[in-house]
């Protein structure tokens, strides 16, 4: 019997409406397993004590700290890089073999693994130029590996400025780095914005290039130049070392909530940059 | 106007350390790992299976097999869920639905890599060890860890390749009296398939480049699998596992692992920048 197209529609629309659920479910699980595994041991003391026997016991302040600085210099030394390419993108070039070799660069460095900038860092930042395995080491490595993204995203940021913005602004007598500063950049803030917001989530989440320049160091970070676990790491090794459970759990959980914020903030600010520029 | 014009080429002079970083990349990497590939032999060290530092035994063909086996595993996995996404998102689901689903999969993004491994190995490894048998850490583990993980890039790049079909192509079909299903099969998904090809190999390479994950589920085995179910070692976690303690040549041979992975990547990501560009040449000419 031949199957009417009605019916087949019927069937297939189903079945890519149940690989939906799926993906979607899986991600509820992921979160919901770890928050209710690890949510009951977080606690105050938890988030403001150091660890003492290799992380069995104690708290994980250290490595807050370790991700804080790691991720917030990798993004800080990131950000005006990629904001100024993406300004000489769109601003102050035209299309053209230049353009094309920028973004060529900009797609591979996107394309490479962690694994590979962690090898990276190690010989470069953390041998050649003397850094060790740093917080230096580790953020730099970083800034290089989300220094992509922030290229792209603020790229479309600003090629979603109306161009009727830097005309009126010419038209105003403005140079091209007064338009650009004033008004392009401006209107462009909230999706830039999004793009560092995510770029600062990737840092916290990457494990393997941190493990290679960052090192291990259990304790507190007291210069650039020390030694940090970040929070994945530090997950990383309790979970696959079997030292604490619920500390594994527990440091998950803190680690999935600060990327939940993140990514709430993003959101966030990509609607307010759709209601700006759509206005 | 000068000062525009300084201020210009200063820009240029930042806007070009994304190509300078990748050439010093390629540069340090390539001069720690090749000269050992070429001291060892080219053969012996793609071609042998025997892995042995301490005894200077370097061959990583179990490795180029483990990293092969779970890159196709999760392609698999990953296409069929991120097809699925993106027709639903694009053709079927309410525009509210899909603009409330797309944040998501931008989350399913975030999520850091060692938690997938983590709740690959307390979950679905007790799983395939009860129900299917052997040890559990498996090609068919990490191929599923690695298929939810790559899936946002390909349901992405597949949602943008889908919304840049012409309007006039899925209204034609369904003015020929096609339903929606066929229009999806017969005209949407051939008009954007170099899009969804170019998706699916950085998905791949994104699976090929993956290591904590990896790391968590595949096992480690230091063999070529012969079933879903044997574990493995890739490229990327040889390189994890090891670099710790490792120094001299055995430290060279990592990096050497690191320049055949990135070598393979480069490939990919050329591939699939090919494909990318023949779709817009054959939409200029049409």
């Amino acid at each position: 019997m031949r199957v009417s197209p009605a019916n087949t529609q019927r069937v297939a629309v189903g079945s890519m409406w149940a690989l939906a659920a799926i993906v979607f479910a899986v991600l509820v699980f992921i979160l919901a397993f770890i928050l209710a595994h690890g949510l009951p041991h977080v606690t105050w003391s938890f988030l403001t004590q150091s660890p003492s026997s290799m992380g069995r016991e104690g708290g994980i302040f250290p490595m807050i700290l370790g991700t804080i600085l790691v991720a917030g210099l990798a993004v800080l030394v990131a950000a005006p890089i990629g904001v100024a390419t993406a300004v000489y993108l769109t601003e102050y070039t035209r299309e053209g073999r230049l353009t094309a070799v920028i973004r060529f660069g900009a797609d591979c460095l996107a394309g490479v693994p962690s694994i590979i900038f962690g090898l990276f860092g190690f010989v470069f930042f953390a041998i050649a130029l003397g850094m060790g395995l740093s917080v230096l080491s580790g953020s730099l490595t970083l800034a290089l590996m989300v220094l992509p993204t922030i290229i792209r995203t603020s790229e479309e940021a600003i090629r979603a400025v109306p161009y009727a913005y830097r005309e009126v602004s010419f038209g105003l007598g403005s140079t091209r780095w007064q338009t650009v500063t004033t008004v392009v950049l401006r209107s462009a803030l909230p999706g830039i914005s999004t793009g560092i917001v995510l770029s600062l989530g990737r840092s916290i989440s990457e494990t393997a290039a941190v493990m290679l320049t960052a090192g291990s160091a259990l304790r507190l970070p007291r210069s650039l130049f020390d030694s940090s676990r970040t929070l994945a790491l530090h997950f990383y090794i309790l979970s696959r070392e079997g030292i604490s459970m619920p500390n594994a759990y527990a440091t998950a959980s803190v680690l999935i909530i600060a990327i939940l914020a993140l990514n709430l903030l993003a959101y966030w600010l990509m609607r307010r940059f759709v209601a700006k520029v759509g206005r | 106007m000068k000062r525009d014009r300084l201020i210009g080429a200063m820009l240029l002079v930042v806007a070009l350390s994304a190509i300078s970083g990748l050439a010093l990349i390629t540069v340090f990497i390539f001069r720690e790992g090749v000269p050992i590939i070429l001291r060892v032999g080219a053969g012996q060290f793609f071609l042998s299976t025997d892995w042995e530092p301490s005894l200077g035994h370097f061959g990583i063909l179990s490795m180029l097999g483990g990293s092969l086996a779970v890159t196709v595993g999760a392609a698999v996995i990953g296409v069929v869920f991120s097809l699925g996404l993106a027709i639903v998102l694009t053709q079927f689901a309410p525009p509210g639905l899909a603009a409330a689903l797309k944040p998501a999969i931008e989350l399913l993004a975030g999520i850091p890599s060692v938690v997938y491994g983590f709740v690959g190995v307390v979950t679905l490894v007790p799983l395939i060890r009860h129900f299917l048998g052997g040890p559990g850490l498996s090609v068919l583990a990490a191929s599923i860890v690695l298929g939810i993980m790559i899936l946002p890039t390909i349901t992405s790049i597949a949602i943008d390749a889908l919304q840049a079909v012409p309007r006039s192509y899925v209204e034609g079909s369904i003015a020929l009296g096609a339903t929606r299903w066929q229009t999806v099969t017969m005209v949407l998904l051939r008009a954007a398939r170099s899009g969804i090809v170019a998706a699916v190999i950085l998905g791949m390479g994104r699976a090929i480049g993956e290591t904590m994950a990896v790391i968590m589920v595949a096992g480690n085995a230091l063999a070529l699998p012969h079933s879903p179910l044997d574990p493995v070692r890739t490229l990327t976690s040889n390189i994890a596992l090891e670099m710790g303690y490792a120094s001299g040549d055995h430290r060279q041979a990592l990096f050497a692992t690191g320049v055949t992975l990135f070598a393979i990547i480069t490939l990919l990501n050329t591939a699939a920048l090919a494909v990318s560009r023949r779709r817009a040449g054959r939409r200029r000419v049409g």
